[in-house]
């Protein structure tokens, strides 16, 4: 038994149970830490995979900025009514995606992938192999998303300010 | 090593999760947040094969989606705040105004 | 047998005689109010007056044996079936022709007179332009669809004019009767040709030319040809008013009487018989139509001379006269005497259109009075009508050496002798002809003879009519001697008739039985019934008697009442066929139409409104619900692929 594959048993039981937090749980905000935690334990996977730039910022990004602003949206709006419950509904739900998860993962495990993974090198999941590969072969995509960001900017201010 | 299966069927178990959230709850936050968790499934998904196959695409590709569903969430929930000012809900099932 | 005619000339002249008429008619419909009254009758007779002069040059020029033929255009081409709008001029066709132009200028003159004072003159002689052109195309065309326009365009012409005084309701249903009728006839008559041309086609020739059917007609089955020849007949019973499908031509008195002259006496209900003639070489193979051919005729003209013999109306006489006489050509028709058939129709075109111009200026003279009962001694105050009138009731009755003994004594004498006659057949034409003379001698004495017995109002402006009328009496009262003299029988001068139309049908029969001095006997015993049916109307109405009475009232007036009602078939058509049929539309047209029909297409919108309403409720508003959907169909997809591993 390696030590990686007990740390990764680990994460992944955390990381189940942060996620059915995420959808269970009644308070809003209870929710929101859940995902938090979900994401950081996501984030340590990344590193466990050799991705260390993309771990950082799963951190920065996700956890920092986004779920950040998810907490000030819950506590700007303060919602204080109660979500209603249907048990029929739930059990379906409940249902549906058991059959997804089951037969994604049989879809998923049929063995086809390499069971090793290739020789690791030094750079692999660094940031200067990350930044070439998106200043070379994906700059267009990188140009496109900013403005994609800056388009999201002035949608957010626009949809979300006080009528004058 | 942990085989790249596990890292798949663990991000299925997650996908599987985030769906039973946008279905069910009646909370437009939380559906988002549900939403957000199926990407980081993928996400997690994207970042395994990148590794067992050896390529730097799959993170590239990851660094995408991050940032659209930075986007995404800061639209959806501007929306959210805009749905909230008129009905004073956040619950989608009141929003049905586009039925027959 | 039947001579093939060999020279045929094409003639560019020809397709202008019914041309003029036609150009004449448009001219006046859309100018005619413009031209005025005098204007455009002048015109309507110049141009029928052109036609006329056209057939006479044609007639002129036309040899024995030869044809010609002015083909327009190709009308129909589809495959190896064409049909050409060409016109055909042989000796039966230019007989048609000096008849229909001669007659019809005749009654045009003579329109311009009764006419006169309507306001509705011109429209009268656009319709009957019209109808010189379209029967002119029914008498010259030279394929059954050429004839079958031309015979549809002058039931329609007969339509309008039977209708003419449309205000009179009475007036316009009579013209829908006649024209239902006829086209209870066309519906057989298009069964017949549509049934010619699939037979023949099934042999390989696709046509309906007259020539080309005669050449190929040994190649259908007898039995086809029967059956083909049964429905031809069955259209030429309708426009001929042979039983069943008389009953029009009586209600059609209700146009003015020059159509009743033209129309309905010397051209139109003619053209049964011209076509029956035409198609001769169909006809002779088929002997069991013939023979049925034969009956009704015989029956019609029996049936028709004894409902005459009760009427009031002098025109109504004259209509059943009418149907009586046409009987007879159909009987000639049926004893395959064809010759004698058209000479018939030749003769009785001239004494009655004699006899109805005759009436319709006695008509006129008493201001609209068509009763006879109100008639009588007008031999003074009209004596040109009286005595061309005489002429032409001599005519028909079969006086010696007038043109409808020649006419009427070759048929019944073959109906006699033909081997297709039978003394049954002669038996019933000899008993009509003493009818005819009884009931056509009746009408004159009624009419003219003895007290005048009309309204004190009408005695006061009794007037002959003005020359425009008169000079056609006289011309056709000569016509209706002299005309006969063409066809005089062997023991006379023997017949230029015959000759002139034997490269067409071919000889007259040799008689199977009788020889000269039975022929010579029967024409002595027509004489003697002839002269018997005048004595007992002069008897009866030349004098004043108690005889008519006496014989009305015969076995309780029960007989008097049925021929007066003509036999009540009108009521008997009413009840068993007008009756039903209009109940079946009735119903259609209120229940099954609105139900079922536009019930079914309602249905159809219902249905798919339903299902539409049903289907639309997937669409619930809720996004949580459409990704349920997702969901499935997601689970659907994954399981598929899980079967394919």
């Amino acid at each position: 038994m390696d030590a990686s594959v007990i740390l990764f048993y680990v994460i992944s039981v955390l990381l189940v149970l942060s996620s059915l937090m995420v959808v269970f749980l009644r308070n809003v905000i209870h929710c929101a830490l859940a995902l938090v935690a979900a994401l950081f334990l996501i984030a340590i996977l990344f590193v466990m995979l050799h991705a260390p730039m993309m771990g950082v910022l799963q951190v920065l990004v996700y956890a920092g900025a986004i779920m950040v602003l998810f907490l000030f949206v819950i506590m700007f709006l303060n919602p204080t009514a109660p979500e209603p419950r249907r048990k029929l509904w739930w059990g379906f739900g409940s249902l549906a995606a058991l059959l997804l998860a089951a037969s994604l993962a049989a879809l998923l495990s049929n063995g086809e992938a390499p069971a090793d993974p290739v020789a690791a090198t030094e750079t692999f999941g660094s940031p200067e192999t990350l930044a070439k590969s998106l200043f070379t072969d994906f700059v267009l995509p990188f140009e496109i998303t900013s403005v994609l960001l800056l388009v999201a900017i002035i949608g957010a201010v626009v949809l979300a300010k006080r009528e004058p | 090593m942990v085989p790249l299966e596990y890292y798949l069927i663990l991000s299925a178990v997650i996908f599987a999760i985030g769906v039973i959230g946008v279905l069910v709850r009646r909370n437009l936050i939380v559906v988002l947040m549900s939403i957000e968790l199926m990407l980081n499934a993928v996400n997690l998904t994207f970042i395994a094969f990148s590794r067992y196959l050896g390529s730097m695409q799959g993170q590239v590709i990851v660094f995408f989606v991050m940032a659209v569903a930075a986007a995404e969430a800061v639209i959806g929930l501007a929306i959210v705040i805009s749905v909230f000012r008129h009905r004073r809900s956040l619950d989608p099932q009141e929003m049905q105004l586009l039925k027959w | 047998m039947v001579a093939t005619t060999q020279a045929v000339a094409t003639v560019d002249l020809l397709r202008w005689m019914p041309l003029i008429p036609l150009l004449a008619s448009l001219i006046n419909m859309f100018f005619g109010a413009r031209l005025g009254r005098k204007t455009a009758g002048g015109l309507a007779c110049a141009a029928v007056l052109a036609s006329f002069a056209i057939a006479l040059y044609v007639f002129w020029l036309l040899p024995a044996t030869g044809m010609f033929r002015d083909t327009v255009y190709t009308w129909i081409e589809s495959g190896s079936f064409q049909v050409k709008l060409s016109f055909q001029v042989d000796a039966l066709t230019a007989v048609m022709l000096l008849v229909v132009t001669g007659i019809g200028f005749l009654i045009h003159i003579y329109s311009l007179g009764y006419m006169g004072h309507d306001e509705g003159m011109v429209r009268f002689f656009v319709y009957l332009n019209l109808f010189i052109f379209f029967m002119l195309l029914l008498v010259m065309g030279d394929n059954l669809l050429v004839l079958f326009i031309g015979w549809e365009g002058v039931g329609l012409c007969s339509y309008l004019l039977i209708g003419f005084w449309y205000h009179d309701h009475a007036n316009t249903i009579a013209g829908n009767k006649a024209f239902i009728v006829n086209r209870i006839g066309d519906f057989g008559f298009v069964l017949g040709i549509l049934l010619l041309i699939t037979e023949l086609g099934r042999q390989g020739i696709w046509t309906l030319n007259f020539m080309e059917l005669q050449q190929h007609v040994n190649l259908l089955s007898p039995e086809k040809i029967t059956l083909i020849t049964l429905l031809l007949f069955v259209g030429a019973a309708g426009k001929s008013a042979q039983i069943p499908l008389f009953v029009w031509l009586p209600d059609a008195m209700a146009g003015p009487t020059p159509v009743s002259a033209l129309i309905h006496a010397a051209t139109m209900v003619t053209a049964g018989a011209y076509m029956t003639a035409r198609l001769h070489f169909l006809f002779v193979l088929a002997p069991e139509t013939l023979s049925l051919i034969a009956t009704i005729g015989a029956a019609t003209a029996f049936f028709a001379a004894t409902v005459a013999l009760t009427q009031t109306d002098i025109k109504r006489v004259l209509a059943y006269s009418t149907v009586s006489q046409l009987g007879y050509m159909f009987v000639a028709i049926g004893i395959g005497a064809f010759s004698a058939a058209i000479f018939h129709l030749f003769t009785h075109a001239f004494f009655k259109a004699c006899l109805f111009l005759g009436s319709g200026s006695v008509i006129h003279a008493l201001d609209g009075e068509q009763d006879m009962r109100k008639m009588g001694g007008l031999k003074a105050y009209l004596p040109t009508t009286y005595w061309t009138y005489v002429i032409a009731t001599l005519a028909i009755a079969g006086a010696p050496f007038t043109a409808g003994f020649f006419s009427k004594d070759s048929i019944i004498w073959q109906a006699y002798s033909s081997p297709l006659g039978s003394t049954e057949l002669w038996f019933i034409g000899w008993v009509t002809a003493g009818l005819t003379a009884f009931y056509m001698f009746r009408q004159l004495f009624l009419v003219f003879h003895g007290e005048c017995r009309a309204d004190e109002h009408v005695k006061a402006h009794i007037h002959e009519s003005p020359a425009v009328m008169t000079v056609p009496l006289v011309v056709l009262a000569a016509g209706s001697i002299f005309a006969g003299w063409l066809g005089a029988p062997e023991y006379l001068w023997g017949s230029l008739w015959d000759q002139w139309l034997q490269p067409i049908f071919g000889g007259v029969h040799e008689a199977a039985h009788g020889s000269l001095t039975d022929e010579i006997n029967l024409t002595l015993l027509t004489l003697a019934i002839g002269g018997l049916g005048f004595l007992f109307a002069y008897f009866a109405y030349g004098r004043a008697s108690k005889l008519p009475d006496r014989l009305a009232s015969l076995a309780g007036g029960g007989p008097y009442r049925l021929l007066l009602h003509k036999y009540y078939i009108d009521e008997l058509y009413d009840v068993l066929i007008v009756r039903p049929f209009t109940y079946c539309s009735r119903w259609l047209a209120q229940v099954f139409d609105p139900g079922v029909i536009d019930g079914l297409v309602n249905g159809v919108a219902k249905a798919a409104r339903g299902f539409s309403l049903i289907w639309r409720e997937v669409q619930t508003g809720n996004v949580q619900h459409y990704l349920a959907g997702f969901l499935a169909a997601t689970l659907a997809l994954l399981a598929y692929f899980l079967k394919q591993q």
